[in-house]
């Protein structure tokens, strides 16, 4: 579905991504781990279209899509979350969503001076959907509050919700557990697994939690310093003598659960 | 005889504040809600100003002119040219971050004020257009009335046509996608929004507005110079009405259209009789003084403004069932 050829990002001299390749296949739910600042998040931001890669080429499906912009991807499909929840502050969180969706003939603003009936009766189904989703994720009850003031967890939620208003093909997920309850996450990742295996979602996500990935994922990449160093499955990566290395100092054995 | 009087300041007090009210609806169309920061008021005002002027004066020896176009005629075409200038400015600076198109905006409008100072063939220069009829005076004699109520009237009717086409775009989706890239740019690009086509629609369209209230501004005072067109009249009144009245809110926009014009022609009478004679020649500073002061409190008092943006009422409001 997605395949990513010789990505590489500098920043000055940190080489954040080096050389990384790998695919996701369609219909999968792929794992991408790493310890802090092995360049995961760098390397979505270049598929999102949100920074230039220095060389190196991304394909969705059969087109390049290296350099196409963050809107141009979304309207193909692909959509993400971002680590640091990115909310519309001085919006209500109902609005948040309301913004989603795609194909709205009141983003025309002659449509919205000349057919306001036909405007308002799309609203009414775009907000059919916002509330089906705030409920899903349990924050149907800040619908009304500034997203700017919802806590951490919620701004993350919120961030999650934008990705339930498009029909997505394939989303990237950044920590989407980062900050999130052990509860509502399980019900995440059965969202996850029920969007992967009712609508054919493809899915890529990036974690720290290695049950999360464990019980979702298949196949596991492992970043480390900006290079891939390991793929496979969870039980492979955990066996892996380089991934090992890699987290050794962040703690690999308490935090992989690798026997030991 | 008095009460004539008070009644006549009236009728210009609310033509001005109309004028005004819809410039700031322009503003608040760039900056309230897409966060475009155009300190470049003046300059669209003046092209609309002069633009409608050009078409609709008689033959005149002093600048071009002699078109003779009717009324709606010249308020088209200044809508139409102060819209051409947004687009070309919005369209050279929509890949610059905004800080480049205040720099843009405010270079733009000094450029033009210069232009119209200086190219005589086409404006008279600083000796100004005069002659600017009140096409509409006819209409209004009439039915009885003045041609300065008549001012009156049709500016309100415009601010009226822009008020409802500017509300409206605010609750509608446009304005809803404008205003979540005036809040995160990424996050709105993530959702699929094409963030230059957004924000050059809400400059263009803003722009027009601008250019309206330019041409208003023409007819109702019969006189153009190029000091009409001085950033401190055009565009920094403009930038204090809607910030006081409150950014993002059209009512707002209204609102501080009103007060700050209450307090700044106050001011002028007020300097003219109170201020002590040594000070009588640092009137206009004091005044500008005054208004600065003035922004401060209120941003104090109330940061975004006294009526603070609102959820459109097209987003219900809490529980659905
Ligand atoms: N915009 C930037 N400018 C400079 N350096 C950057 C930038 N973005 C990332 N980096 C650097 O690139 C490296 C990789 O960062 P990245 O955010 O991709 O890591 P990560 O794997 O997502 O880490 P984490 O798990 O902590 O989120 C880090 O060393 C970081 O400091
Ligand atoms: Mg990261």
């Amino acid at each position: 579905m997605i395949r990513i050829e010789h990505l590489t990002k500098s920043f000055g001299g940190i080489h954040a991504v080096n050389d990384v390749s790998f695919e996701v296949e369609r219909g999968s739910i792929t794992g991408l781990i790493g310890p802090n600042g092995a360049g995961k998040s760098t390397l979505f931001n270049m598929v999102a279209g949100l920074i230039r890669p220095d060389s190196g080429r991304v394909w969705l499906e059969d087109e390049n899509i290296t350099g196409r912009r963050p809107h141009q991807l979304f309207h193909r499909g692909l959509v993400r979350t971002f680590q640091i929840p990115h909310e519309f502050t001085r919006m209500s969180v109902r609005e948040n969503l309301m913004v989603v969706p795609p194909a709205q003939s009141g983003e025309n603003l002659l449509q919205s001076w000349l057919r306001w009936g036909k405007v308002r009766r799309e609203d009414r189904a775009v907000l059919e959907k916002v509330d089906e989703v705030l409920d899903f994720l349990e924050i149907g009850h800040v619908a009304d509050e500034r997203a700017g003031n919802l806590s951490g967890g919620q701004k993350k939620l919120l961030d999650l919700g934008r990705t339930m208003m498009t029909d997505a093909r394939i989303v990237l997920l950044d920590e989407p557990g980062a900050g999130v309850n052990r509860t509502l996450l399980g019900k995440i990742s059965d969202a996850i697994r029920r969007l992967n295996t009712e609508r054919g979602y493809t899915f890529c996500l990036i974690e720290h939690d290695m049950d999360l990935i464990s019980s979702l994922c298949h196949p596991v990449h492992v970043m480390a310093n900006g290079m891939l160093i390991a793929s496979g499955s969870m039980d492979e990566i955990r066996n892996n003598e380089e991934v090992r290395e890699a987290y050794l100092g962040g703690g690999i054995s308490g935090r992989m659960g690798a026997s030991a | 005889m008095e009460l004539a009087g008070i009644a006549a300041y009236l009728v210009s007090f609310f033509t001005f504040v109309g004028i005004y009210a819809i410039l700031a609806l322009g503003l608040n169309m760039q900056w309230g809600f897409s966060g475009q920061f155009n300190i470049g008021v003046a300059g669209f005002f003046a092209v609309g100003a002069y633009t409608s002027a050009i078409l609709t004066t008689p033959e005149s020896p002093w600048h071009l002119g002699g078109y003779g176009m009717p009324f709606l005629v010249g308020i088209v075409g200044a809508v139409v040219a102060s819209a051409l200038l947004g687009l070309v400015i919005g369209w050279i600076t929509a890949r610059l971050r905004t800080d480049y198109l205040a720099i843009a905006t405010i270079g733009i409008a000094e450029t033009l004020r210069l232009i119209v100072a200086n190219e005589r063939w086409l404006t008279n220069g600083v000796r100004g257009m005069s002659g600017i009829e009140r096409p509409y005076a006819d209409f209004f004699a009439a039915l009885g009335l003045s041609s300065a109520m008549g001012s009156l009237i049709v500016v309100c009717a415009f601010l009226v046509l822009v008020y409802f086409l500017v509300e409206r775009a605010r609750q509608s989706p446009w304005g809803r996608v404008q205003r979540a890239i005036r809040e995160n740019e990424p996050a709105a690009e993530a959702s699929g929004k094409n963030i230059g086509r957004f924000r050059l629609e809400a400059f263009v369209v803003g722009s027009a507005i601008m250019g309206l209230g330019g041409a208003l501004y023409a007819h109702y005072f019969g006189f153009l110079s190029p000091e009409a067109f001085l950033p401190l009249y055009g565009t920094f009144l403009v930038w204090v009405m809607l910030i006081a009245g409150g950014s993002g809110n059209n009512k707002g926009a209204l609102l501080g259209a009103v007060i700050i014009w209450a307090i700044w022609s106050g001011s002028e009478f007020l300097m003219s009789t109170a201020l002590p004679e040594a000070l009588s020649g640092h009137a206009g500073p004091l005044r500008v003084l005054l208004i600065g002061v003035l922004l401060q409190v209120i941003l104090i008092k109330r940061p975004e403004g006294l009526l603070p943006e609102t959820t459109p009422k097209t987003v219900p409001f809490g529980k659905r069932d």
